[in-house]
């Protein structure tokens, strides 16, 4: 949305470099949700609304405490909850805040086609430009967590901005200050990490929890939010957070090689019709005479 | 297909003036509305395509105006499709002269064609060209939908927006290899062809030259009825 004085990484659908790129190094800003002591209070639904100017719209119940099925362009955080059986046959309220993962290699950034309508900074936040989306909705398919919404009276995609304009400005993002039980963290990857993998320890040593684990998806380069998980072998049970993540390999094909070969077969084509009229020019036409003389 | 495509009220007149009618009116009309909106699918499909042909989506109004007519303009090109088949189909069906053309293929792209195998109304590689873009526009249209509404496809089946991708790249760059080819042979290796599509017709040579049963097929009508 803003991009406010931070330094771009990767821009979508740009020819060449990032101008910049590589001059300036930024912490990787992270999120940290612990999913063991969230209370799906929604503090951080609302939170994230008020922050980003949205108002609170008419939702889908469907016998559960999750306010929607998923985010929407206008809703870019939503606790997702689960209701889980365990091994022994106990029920256990699962809880995740779903939002963008800012993944590291983003695959929505790689299938955007407007150049600049999404772009990554130095400290790792993804950002979608409106002024330069098109509205394609080619991000859809190339995010692995179906996070990119499209608003169809604008016709731009929206999804989480992690409170860029907050965060270039020194401050936390909107949901990680709203959060009363302190499940929710932001500071840098490094710090991020140490903290999460901290609370795992604790979980697997203090409290039996032997499968907690971080969530933080080599598939897509690490994320920009990470979770810990009770059982971070299942994370498909926290709302369907997918295993191992990928940018999908249509997506990279289509993105890579495909162009390469669909550019050079349409160029080859139009040599090919160029070199055949160098060649062999216009086909005659034959009068009658020498057709009937060519054949007597 | 008999010779339903010739104006019948028209045919002495182009017949005394050495000309024939190869394309009706109702003909020529359906292939340009075909014509334009494909090129313009072309266009802003090529732009969203490669980032090095994004400057072609500006040349029609923007990346948002380019991405909101692309699929619209698809649905056109679609239609007039359908309609091309209602009218062609019958002449499009592979004869055995065809048959006997396409082993001679070779001297037709060597310009040798004194003594290729005579063709009907339309030679082999035009019933190629015409069931490659009718299937590609078939696929285009199905998997265009799929990127068109891509939301709509859960993500349950998120395998199919994939799939959509996948098919309407592989369609879209097999009509554009037709459409290459199309547009040379139209303008430039068979002259006289895109005066007849523009105009309607075409002179009596040029119909015995390139398809020789199709112009004794209409002249014999004629003389058999006058």
């Amino acid at each position: 949305m803003s991009q406010a004085t931070l330094a771009i990484r990767r821009i979508s659908g740009h020819i060449g470099p990032a101008p910049g790129e590589g001059v300036e190094r930024d912490y990787q800003v992270c999120k940290l949700v612990d999913t063991t002591t969230c209370i799906g209070c929604k503090a951080c639904e609302v939170a994230c609304l008020e922050w980003n100017g949205y108002q609170f719209t008419d939702t889908v119940f469907d016998n559960s405490y999750q306010t929607m099925p998923q985010t929407s362009w206008n809703y870019w955080n939503l606790i997702k909850f689960n209701e889980h059986e365990r091994e022994d046959g106990s029920i256990t309220l699962l809880m995740r805040k779903d939002q963008c993962m800012h993944c590291a290699a983003p695959g929505c950034l790689a299938a955007c086609p407007a150049d600049g309508a999404i772009v990554q900074y130095t400290n790792g936040i993804v950002d979608f430009q409106q002024a330069n989306c098109i509205g394609c909705g080619y991000c859809v398919s190339g995010c692995p967590f179906d996070i990119p919404k499209f608003n169809p009276t604008t016709k731009k995609m929206f999804k989480c901005t992690l409170c860029v304009d907050r965060v270039s400005e020194g401050l936390e993002p909107a949901c990680i200050k709203s959060c009363p039980t302190g499940c929710l963290h932001f500071g840098t990857k490094d710090d991020m990490k140490d903290l999460a993998e901290t609370r795992a320890k604790q979980l697997r040593d203090n409290y039996g929890i032997e499968k907690a684990g971080v969530y933080d998806p080599a598939g897509v380069g690490g994320t920009g939010v990470i979770y810990v998980l009770h059982d971070v072998t299942n994370p498909e049970a926290y709302g369907g957070l997918p295993k191992n993540p990928h940018v999908p390999w249509v997506v990279r094909f289509w993105k890579g090689p495909a162009k390469w070969i669909g550019n050079l077969a349409m160029l080859g084509g139009i040599l090919g019709v160029t070199l055949h009229y160098l060649r062999y020019g216009p086909k005659e036409v034959h009068p009658a005479e020498n057709e009937n003389g060519g054949q007597s | 297909m008999s010779t339903s495509h010739v104006i019948s009220s028209g045919r002495t007149a182009h017949e005394s003036s050495g000309k024939i009618c190869r394309y009706t009116l109702v003909e020529r009309v359906h292939h340009w509305i075909g014509a334009f909106a494909y090129i313009y699918c072309l266009i802003t499909g090529l732009a969203f395509w490669s980032p090095y042909m994004f400057w072609l989506a500006v040349l029609v109004g923007g990346g948002p105006v380019a991405r909101f007519w692309h699929p619209w303009s698809g649905v056109a090109f679609t239609l007039s499709m359908l309609w091309m088949y209602k009218m062609w189909r019958g002449d499009m069906m592979t004869t055995d002269a065809d048959r006997r053309w396409s082993k001679a293929i070779k001297q037709y792209i060597e310009n040798d064609d004194q003594n290729l195998p005579p063709e009907g109304r339309f030679n082999y590689g035009q019933k190629f060209f015409f069931w490659l873009m009718f299937y590609g526009v078939l696929l285009l249209l199905i998997s265009g939908l799929g990127l068109w509404f891509v939301e709509s496809i859960p993500w349950s089946l998120r395998w199919l927006r994939y799939t959509a991708v996948t098919v309407h790249v592989v369609a879209a760059m097999a009509t554009i290899g037709g459409f290459i080819i199309h547009v040379y042979m139209g303008t430039a290796m068979v002259r006289g062809g895109f005066t007849s599509i523009i105009r309607g017709e075409v002179t009596a040579d040029w119909a015995r030259t390139h398809h020789r049963l199709w112009y004794e097929q209409v002249t014999k009508g004629t003389s058999a009825k006058e």
